[in-house]
């Protein structure tokens, strides 16, 4: 279980925007995280550039929070190897096939009031419930 | 120049996330897990990103063109179609089994946690395979962001 932090969530929340902003503002794409790493590794010519610094700048975010805030990315995970890879293939695949994640239609989608993008965050908010709810209740937690 | 902005947005993406717990899978599935202890953090980290997102996008699509590329670059498909709503559904499962989304997962590889590692490279197959077989849907290069509009 974790604490509820409303505070720091919206805070991050807002610099979240911001970095989303910032995206849309100088280069003009929706920061949509599977589009961008799906678009790096399908590699167009000319195409390919500004994900890979995009991406780059992320690991060296995640550096920074390693060095000044090394809580906010440290964690155990309760899940098994297989959970692990079959969660990856699904995010994968879904993503990929429903145009956007978590980043492109929760954040950007929203934000920008579009149909598809409010229809996509229902539809993995309410999976994603089931898929927690289920392994809570019938694996206890662990699966 | 463009580049630079382009690696900072990454960056403060990064950071935005480990700020608001999101780098934190077990906070992401008690979020999603309202038969537990429930943690409504999540609510406030999109409520604080679409809030300023919503508002910062309508500021910026009044400019002609963004600072460093020639048009906008947005989805503009409005559509409901099948492959949106299966997509979903499938992302929003292996979301909530482990906690992990695209964005966290890439910034959390520099943990060198083996099962950031297994995520990233299953979630990579994954992607790879949808892109090059296509599964006989239309393909939306970019998150379905391939249309160039406005301004």
């Amino acid at each position: 279980m974790t604490e509820f932090t409303p505070v720091t969530a919206l805070i991050g929340g807002f610099l979240l925007g911001i970095a989303a902003l910032s995206l849309l503002f100088f280069n003009g794409r929706v920061a949509g995280i599977s589009g961008i790493f799906g678009g790096f590794l399908a590699f167009k010519r000319g195409d390919t550039l500004w994900r890979t610094v995009f991406i780059a700048g992320l690991l060296v975010g995640g550096v920074i929070l390693t060095l000044f805030y090394p809580e906010s990315i440290q964690f155990e995970l309760k899940s098994s190897a297989s959970t692990v890879m079959l969660a990856g293939l699904l995010v994968g695949i879904g993503s990929r096939m429903g145009s956007g994640c978590t980043s492109g239609h929760g954040i950007c989608g929203i934000g920008r009031v579009s149909p598809r993008s409010l229809v996509a965050v229902a539809t993995f908010m309410a999976t994603g419930v089931a898929a927690a709810v289920t392994v809570h209740l019938i694996f206890g937690g662990k699966i | 120049m463009a580049l630079v902005m382009i690696f900072l947005s990454g960056v403060v993406f990064a950071v935005g996330l480990g700020v608001s717990g999101m780098t934190q899978p077990e906070k992401v599935t008690s979020f999603l897990n309202v038969a537990g202890n429930w943690d409504p953090s999540l609510a406030f980290v999109m409520l604080g990103a679409t809030v300023t997102y919503l508002l910062g996008h309508i500021l910026i699509l009044k400019r002609p063109a963004p600072a460093f590329a020639a048009t906008f670059t947005l989805p503009t498909r409005r559509d409901i179609d099948r492959p949106l709503v299966i997509g979903s559904a499938l992302f929003g499962v292996g979301w909530g089994l482990v906690g992990f989304c695209p964005g966290p997962a890439l910034v959390s590889l520099v943990t060198g946690y083996e099962s950031v590692i297994i995520f990233v490279l299953a979630m990579g197959v994954g992607m790879y395979a949808f892109e090059v077989l296509d599964l006989r849907f239309g393909k939306e290069p970019d998150g379905g962001a391939g249309l160039i509009v406005k301004s």
